[in-house]
């Protein structure tokens, strides 16, 4: 159910600018990758490469291949939107949709795009993405209320059952817990073991805990200096990248010494 | 309170200095009020000023002294400060409040059922009585025309300019719109009329007046818009793109929907807007003393050039009904702010 991604000498530019350079990535299927680095790295950046969302960005464009199951999604004739609609994304800020329901944001990737003929119930979506995101029992009751009325955790994982409502078969999530309090944030890394079962699953996050918490393998990215491009340092399970880094430049972020 | 005013306080490093009392404030308004009086009542001319400005500046002048002597420099222009604001703010109110009390005043005089449901059909201009069906049915018909051409027209360009535009093309249109913005609204009905009125493709008639009202339109409604969409957070956009839905319905089912409120208000008080506008009318249609419904043919009256003509008369009961007619005009302008803001704070989206 879930697919493999492959990246291959991905270069990635804003405008004229080489904001990452050379990544080499693989990411099995059914597991959670994590990409840790400095702020300005290219963490996000990656990822947003990987469903397509950073060509939304005017003057940013990508070089190189991203392959899921051995499809290329930077190929000829690739649609962005199904990408997208394969490849789901949780974003650092929740953003529930304003003029929503906690019921409409839920169904609102589904009912915005019927050409699937997707003929299931709802009710039933909203009920099993809500359980699948730990969030039914706080809101089965009042899921005609507004989205946006909900606490900060409970919108992060509104968005993550929102996301997952399209059934799709990667999850990126972009520092989902960053904004969120340790309670919610803990709510939200037991969701990400759960889902893993079922997705495959890249997050990036600046909690090193967090990401030695939930992943199984860790991507390390670092940059020479500021306006330099942003590198792939070294990737690895990441019981591995945490108490033997091979690189010195990973020894040193782990261990806070950089600079 | 300790003995220095608040000046010397702050160099002796205290907390506290005199200040004065609260009741300063007004007897200082009274005296100065009182002083005003006189001048006005004992006709001393001082330097040719008005008694109000001779209150005012007494006023100023001894709240500054006062205040220099017991607070010390700092509050002191503080005080003159907050004066100049008020005294400002009541110098930019008064003409509206005295124009809104004239219309009010002369208007009342003339309100009756048959003001509102007849014509000037048949009134000639001295008879008092007439009414102003004709021209209200006018100024519907224009402003209707030109609010369903300029709405979709201005709403479409906004959304290009805030979601696809780029380079030159984005740059020129923005330009253009600005530059429309200024134009001054005989302009537009001069144009109208050179244009499309002389050539004979339309004659003079209230489809070509509602044309030349959106050319006064069409810009304000797209600046208005564009405002609206730009304040879409832009996460939305791509939280919807995320989810796998095309661009087109992210627009139509997410950025517009959010930013409705403000797209209504500001298409309502596009319409306020040029409901008032008389020049650009007169060279497209003209005057009719009767209903016409027909806009695409013969003039066509609306409530600012019946105003026009009522006034160009003369005589006292056209005057009066020109009085009339401006309060019908302000309180159908109020109608639809107020209209907008129910609207917009109904299409807010809610939390709860």
């Amino acid at each position: 159910m879930s697919k493999q991604i492959d990246i291959n000498d991905l270069n990635i530019y804003y405008g004229n600018f080489l904001a990452v350079e050379g990544v080499n990535l693989t990411v099995r299927a059914n597991s959670v990758m994590s990409f840790i680095g400095p702020s300005g790295c290219g963490k996000s950046t990656v990822l947003r490469c990987i469903n397509r969302m950073h060509e939304v960005v005017p003057g940013a464009r990508a070089e190189g291949s991203v392959r899921l199951d051995g499809e290329n999604i930077y190929g000829p004739n690739v649609d962005p939107v199904l990408v997208r609609r394969t490849i789901g994304m949780v974003f650092q800020r929740p953003n529930p949709f304003p003029t929503m329901s906690i019921y409409d944001n839920v169904v609102a990737g589904l009912r915005l795009e019927k050409t699937k003929g997707d003929k299931r119930n709802l009710d039933e979506v909203v009920e099993s993405s809500l359980r699948g995101a730990n969030l039914w029992e706080e809101v089965k009751d009042r899921l005609k209320k507004p989205g946006a009325g909900l606490s900060g955790g409970q919108q992060q994982r509104l968005c993550i059952a929102r996301a997952i409502a399209v059934e799709p078969k990667v999850l990126l999530m972009d520092e989902p817990c960053s904004a969120l309090d340790p309670i919610s944030t803990l709510a939200i890394e037991d969701l990400i073991r759960e889902l893993r079962e079922r997705y495959t699953i890249i997050i990036v996050t600046h909690n090193m805990q967090q990401a030695s918490r939930v992943s199984d393998m860790t991507a390390f990215f670092n940059l020479a200096a500021v306006g330099k491009p942003g590198k792939l340092i070294e990737v690895g399970p990441t019981q591995q990248i945490f108490t033997n880094p091979q690189e010195k430049q990973t020894e040193d972020y782990i261990s806070g010494r950089f600079g | 309170m300790s003995g220095v005013d608040a000046q010397q306080a702050e160099v002796e490093g205290h907390l506290s200095g005199r200040r004065l009392p609260r009741w300063s404030t007004p007897a200082l308004a009274g005296g100065a009020l009182l002083v005003g009086l006189i001048v006005q009542l004992t006709g001393w001319t001082v330097v040719g000023l008005a008694p109000g400005v001779v209150a005012a500046i007494v006023f100023l002048l001894g709240q500054a002294i006062t205040s220099l002597a017991i607070e010390g420099r700092r509050h002191s222009k503080d005080r003159i400060a907050t004066t100049l604001i008020y005294a400002t703010f009541v110098v930019a109110l008064t003409p509206l409040l005295w124009i809104l009390i004239t219309v009010l005043v002369k208007g009342l005089s003339v309100f009756d059922w048959t003001f509102f449901t007849s014509t000037m059909r048949n009134v000639s201009p001295r008879q008092p009585g007439g009414g102003i069906l004709h021209a209200f049915l006018g100024t519907l018909e224009q402003v209707g025309i030109a609010t369903l051409v300029s709405v979709p027209v201005g709403l479409l360009a906004a959304i290009y300019l805030v979601e696809f535009g780029k380079g030159r093309l984005k740059f020129w249109i923005s330009f253009f719109v600005d530059v429309m913005t200024g134009v001054p609204s005989i302009v537009a009905g001069l144009f109208i009329y050179t244009a499309l009125i002389l050539t004979g493709v339309l004659q003079q008639s209230g489809f070509a007046a509602a044309l030349a009202l959106c050319i006064l339109m069409i810009p304000v409604v797209i600046r208005s818009s564009e405002e609206m969409l730009k304040i879409v957070p832009n996460d939305l956009r791509e939280a919807a793109l995320a989810l796998g839905v095309p661009k087109w319905k992210v627009i139509l089912r997410i950025v517009v929907p959010t930013a409705i409120s403000g797209l209504i208000t500001g298409a309502m008080l596009a319409v306020a807007r040029v409901a008032g506008e008389t020049a650009p009318l007169l060279l497209t249609t003209f005057l009719a003393q009767d209903i016409n419904l027909n806009a695409f043919n013969g003039s066509q009256t609306s409530l600012p050039t019946f105003i026009w003509d009522q006034i160009s008369r003369g005589t006292t009961s056209s005057v009066n009904r020109a009085w009339g007619a401006a309060l019908a005009l302000i309180l159908f302008v109020l109608i639809i702010y107020a209209a907008a803001r129910i609207l917009a704070a109904r299409f807010t989206p809610k939390s709860r």
